[in-house]
């Protein structure tokens, strides 16, 4: 198997230039022509079927270099052993049965609960095929999906489920008894193969009720979990609520119903919904969350309704200045935080948009409200606010500058809400590590605070190697050369 | 640099065939409705389908899933996996023509198999009959000379997070079709539940068609099953090796990465395969990050160097030299751009997200101190809300590392849903509580109280693996994962698998198989198989060797329920260096850690 790429060109080339004369009655489809000029050319090996009544073009009425085309490469190329050319021989065959005209139906869930299929109409096309001998390098290539013979309903429990895993027709329906059906599961979860544990509990929910199916898996993990992921997929959500209650698992439950509201769009109806959810027995930490949900989503409807109004009305600079993006509907707390501390900073702490309301309601910590309200009024460049954010007075109405972040943080989002020098440098002075005051002092370029905090370290050396990163004949330059030829400094080196 | 294989390496099995087979199967079952037809390709079959069969020779009228369909023929064909979502999709179509009174055929394919539950749907929706099914069984895929991935990321969530035994059949079928082609396996090593019963089933596949394998010589000596949860940490660590932090970076899918205009450094985006015929990709993917750019800026120069040679060429080795040397030369050219613009945008991301104290982090929670630095780090990870996803993959890393999760901290403001992902993280074990086991020993006892028999057993392994602990800490000190550094670990001359990490760490899933291989068991292990709580599922199988060649006995099959990361890839393909051994991967799907985060998260039906 070890075809080069350029034989595979010239191979997927080469095929479609077989001459061929065919007569063909539909005209409008030049392409078409070609392509049966490709099938027809398989002819050499393919069964000498009389194909005329069916269209053998391929799929796309394009002259596809033709399957059997790339089988007998395929085959030929296989070490040339025995078996490949078995193999050929038999995806011959299929290629004549493939003119077979097709029934419609084909083997089928339904059919084996229904126990019977209906002789030759439920003929399929892979079932007619499964005599040949599919002895070949790829077991799946026209592997046998089904034998339609399936009138014996002999089967026992353990031949049933091998069945069921190659994928065959196989009737589950002579499973009655309690015990029978029980040890149909018992032999598909020891096979492990989950579909087919999950065919057998499709076959177990429709023919038990469901306290008796409960019942039963509650001592049957394995199936139990394949339950419960069925039931989560297909969205029956009503059983699935039904299967925790029975099992006690209240948490799971609770889960699981608050889970639904991720499919309600309709913010109100979604608001109802999450009413419900509180008061689920969720762990005590969760329920908190939930209650903050329910809270969170009424406040945002308030706030939207109101802010689409002003919005629209156009009399609110902010607004007009910069339009909302979205809707404030289901965002998360923080962004929440964020949008109102840019649209509704100033506001009274008594209206539901203000952030210092937020901040109380939902208990946000002194950080993380410092952190969101900081980068919404530096997006704002509204300085003032940012400087009274870090204000703080104490008794004796000195006032003082503390950043519960840690002023090195706040450098960093205003550098990258694009604040000017002026702003920056006055922060970056107020970091308390020298080192990281010097390293992001150079990192965003305020040469005052660099050249003064050299200045004050008496360090010579790096002052001068400063220089040489300020423009020439700047002010900065400047001033590094007076304080580099001042007589005042004993620098330390 | 770029290490050559030992000479004595022994050859890998050539792959493609799997290609071929593939390709061929699926042409042969779209001729199976004659005739021109629509054809709907799932979007997560569409790289897959690509990298096998060049599409344009397909000419597929593909329409994803979701788009409104414009339909030109009387055929419909549908190549989906074997999702509800989609099935429910079909029907709606399908019934929607029944009531415009329209017939058309409808097709099926489901790749890699179909599902009941799917049948079941078409049943339920009242079109079974009306639309015929056909399996594309293509399950691997070669993306590599030594990788094989079976594309199927959600192998992940539906096994470890939902106990869904779905794939199995499919893993099993694959490992046989492997052994039809490439001889049996003398060697077979397991780790965990779901190897078990992978290994179990394919067993049973071979039993039944006996015969196929015998006789022949085995052409892979090692096979060596491991399931993902067996070892959590190591995925869930930023990846350094170059193939690793591309895929950390820009996500490396079906073997092939976009690039975008920031690395193309022009106005467009460029796909480009990330393969052993990427001659420089080839030399850098194995190597820690900070080797990168050395190498490459050698490799300009080089590039210069033969560039400039042409300038005192006479007219005749002009000649040679456009006609053979050229064409080669200017290849290297556009590849060595393409990935100095890659290490560019690399740096400047991570340098953007202080990618250096994040390290700093992962490497004292592995290494086991300043863990209240580490928490601290986190919180404010969280606060800064740099991304949730790799906030919770910092949390799962801290409660694996540290055996719980010493705070509850404040992800809510992520989002409410985010609850559910919690919920979730904790029953896959990527998220272990402090104090474990209280509320399930009250189930537990409930429900022993029920039952009698050997069904007692059961359970009490099914609620052992939901009340899991990590062990991560005495594990490390077994096998001694953190390896002892005198001095600066040196990452261009690496000593062991730990260069992936920096010299951190050894990922845990490899040493594993490091010690395995060298004992040729599990002998000795014993107390690492339990604290991994695979107590049962540690398994070994040896049939006598006497037709294996030495040289297919340093050939080792590594098979990854689950996932496995590049990391991985790159500390094997190590240790096969030095060993004289060369590893073969076989993984549910290539993943890292953002993958298994987002598995986690709910998100609407």
């Amino acid at each position: 198997m070890n075809r080069t790429k350029g034989d595979e060109e010239e191979y997927w080339n080469s095929s479609k230039f077989k001459a061929f004369t065919f007569d063909d009655e539909d005209d409008e489809l030049s392409q078409l022509k070609e392509s049966k000029r490709a099938v027809n050319s398989l002819r050499d090996f393919v069964d000498d079927d009389d194909d005329d009544d069916l269209e053998r073009v391929s799929w796309t009425g394009e002259p596809v270099g033709s399957i059997s085309w790339s089988i007998k490469e395929t085959a030929g190329n296989s070490g040339s052993t025995h078996e490949g050319r078995e193999q050929l021989k038999s995806r011959n065959s299929f290629s004549s049965y493939a003119q077979l005209p097709k029934p419609t139906s084909t083997y089928s869930l339904s059919s084996f609960f229904r126990g019977r299929t209906r002789p030759g109409s439920f003929q399929s096309l892979s079932d007619a095929l499964s005599d040949t001998p599919a002895k070949s390098y790829a077991p799946e290539l026209g592997r046998p999906k089904g034998e339609y013979r399936d009138y014996s309903n002999d089967w026992s429990p353990s031949d049933t489920v091998r069945r069921l895993r190659k994928g065959k027709v196989c009737s589950l329906e002579r499973f009655r008894s309690l015990q029978d059906k029980l040890q149909l599961l018992e032999e598909a979860v020891s096979m492990h193969d989950g579909n087919v544990i999950t065919a057998v509990l499709i076959f177990l929910k429709r023919t038990l009720s469901k306290e008796i199916l409960f019942r039963e898996l509650e001592v049957r993990q394995i199936a139990l979990r394949h339950l419960i992921h069925f039931l989560k997929e297909i969205g029956d959500q009503k059983l699935l609520l039904d299967l925790f209650r029975f099992l006690d698992r209240t948490e799971e439950l609770a889960l699981s119903h608050y889970r639904e509201h991720l499919n309600i769009q309709d913010a109100d109806k979604r608001k109802e919904f999450l009413k419900t959810c509180i008061g689920l027995p969720f762990s005590a930490e969760d329920s908190a969350h939930i209650q903050d949900h329910y809270t969170l989503l009424e406040r945002q409807i308030i706030i939207e309704a109101n802010d689409c109004h002003l919005e629209s009305a156009g009399q609110t600079e902010i607004f007009r200045k910069h339009p909302r993006k979205a809707s404030i509907l289901n965002m998360p707390l923080v962004t929440t935080l964020f949008y109102s501390c840019f649209y509704h900073y100033t506001e009274a702490e008594g209206t539901f948009s203000s952030p210092v309301n937020l901040k109380k309601t939902f208990k946000i910590p002194d950080k993380q409200y410092v952190l969101t309200a900081l980068a919404a009024r530096a997006k704002l460049r509204a300085w003032n606010d940012v400087d009274a954010l870090f204000t703080t007075k104490n008794w004796l109405g000195y006032t003082k500058k503390r950043a519960p972040i840690g002023f090195h943080r706040v450098v960093e989002i205003l550098h990258k809400n694009n604040a000017p020098v002026q702003i920056l440098q006055e922060y970056v002075n107020l970091v308390e590590d020298v080192d990281t005051k010097l390293n992001l002092a150079t990192k965003f370029k305020c040469h005052d605070v660099v050249i003064d905090t050299c200045r004050d370290l008496k360090d010579r050396q790096q002052l001068l190697a400063y220089r040489s990163k300020v423009d020439k004949g700047s002010a900065e330059e400047e001033k590094i050369d007076a304080l580099l030829s001042s007589s005042q400094i004993r620098w330390k080196n | 640099m770029a290490f050559p294989h030992r000479p004595d390496a022994p050859e890998l099995p050539d792959f493609s065939m799997l290609k071929r087979l593939a390709r061929d199967q699926l042409i042969y079952l779209l001729e199976q409705l004659p005739g021109k037809k629509d054809l709907f390709i799932e979007a997560d079959l569409m790289s897959p389908l690509d990298r096998i069969a060049n599409v344009s020779i397909l000419k597929v009228r593909s329409l994803s899933l979701r788009s409104c369909p414009s339909f030109l023929f009387e055929q419909l064909c549908f190549l989906v996996r074997p999702r509800i979502k989609n099935m429910r999709y079909i029907a709606s179509l399908v019934n929607a023509d029944k009531v415009a009174g329209r017939t058309r055929k409808y097709k099926v394919i489901f790749s890699p198999q179909k599902f009941y539950a799917c049948e079941m749907v078409l049943e339920e929706e009242g079109i079974y009959g009306d639309v015929s099914c056909d399996e594309w069984a293509f399950s691997l895929l070669p993306l590599d000379v030594d990788l094989l991935s079976m594309e199927l990321p959600e192998f992940f969530r539906d096994y470890f997070l939902e106990g869904d035994q779905r794939w199995i059949n499919t893993v099993a079928q694959a490992l046989h079709l492997l052994s039809t082609l490439y001889g049996p396996f003398p060697n077979c090593y397991g780790i965990g539940r779901c190897a078990k019963m992978a290994y179990e089933l394919w067993r049973k596949l071979e039993e039944e068609e006996d015969g196929e394998t015998k006789g022949r010589r085995p052409e892979i000596g090692h096979i060596f099953l491991l399931d993902r949860d067996v070892d959590f940490v190591t995925a869930l660590c930023s990846q350094v090796v170059y193939e690793g932090l591309v895929d950390d970076t820009f996500r490396i899918k079906c073997g092939s990465v976009d690039f975008g205009p920031e690395v193309t450094s022009s106005d467009k985006s460029l796909k480009v395969l990330l393969n052993a015929e990427d001659k420089v990709f080839h030399e850098i993917r194995n190597e820690h990050f900070s080797n990168v750019f050395g190498f490459l800026s050698q490799k300009a120069r080089n590039l210069q160097a033969q560039y400039d040679r042409r300038r005192g060429m006479d007219i005749k080795q002009m000649k040679n030299f456009v006609s053979q040397e050229l064409k080669g030369l200017k290849q290297e050219h556009r590849l060595l751009s393409l990935h100095i613009g890659a290490c560019e945008s690399i740096m400047k991301k991570k340098t953007k997200q202080d990618f250096q104290e994040l390290i700093k982090t992962e490497h004292a929670l592995l290494e086991g101190f300043s863990i209240r630095e580490s928490t601290s780090y986190i919180e404010e990870h969280i606060d800064r809300q740099v991304s949730p996803i790799e906030s919770l993959r910092l949390l799962c890393l801290l409660s694996i590392t540290e055996n719980g999760e010493p705070k509850r901290l404040q992800m809510r403001i992520y989002g409410p849903e985010h609850l559910l992902t919690f919920s979730n993280l904790r029953r896959a074990g990527l998220l272990t509580e402090q104090g474990p086991g209280d509320t399930l020993t009250a189930v537990e006892s409930k429900v022993s109280k029920l039952v009698t028999d050997k069904a007692a057993g059961k359970i009490t392994d099914a609620f052992s693996s939901l009340a899991k602990r990590s062990n991560f800490r005495a594990i490390s000190k077994k096998l001694n994962l953190i390896p002892r550094v005198d001095g600066e670990y040196d990452l261009k001359v690496p000593r062991d698998m730990a260069y992936v990490f920096s010299g951190a760490y050894v990922p845990l899933s490899c040493r594993i198989i490091e010690q395995v291989l060298e004992r040729r068991s599990w002998q000795g292990l014993d107390e690492v198989v339990r604290l991994l709580n695979c107590g049962d599922f540690a398994f070994t199988d040896m049939t006598k060797e006497d037709k294996a060649s030495s040289e297919s006995l340093r050939l080792i099959l590594v098979v990854f329920l689950g996932g496995c990361t590049f990391s991985e890839i790159s500390a094997l393909r190590f240790l096969g260096r030095e060993k004289g051994y060369r590893f073969i991967f076989l993984t549910t799907a290539v993943t890292n850690s953002a993958r298994l985060m987002e598995a986690m998260s709910e998100v609407k039906a």
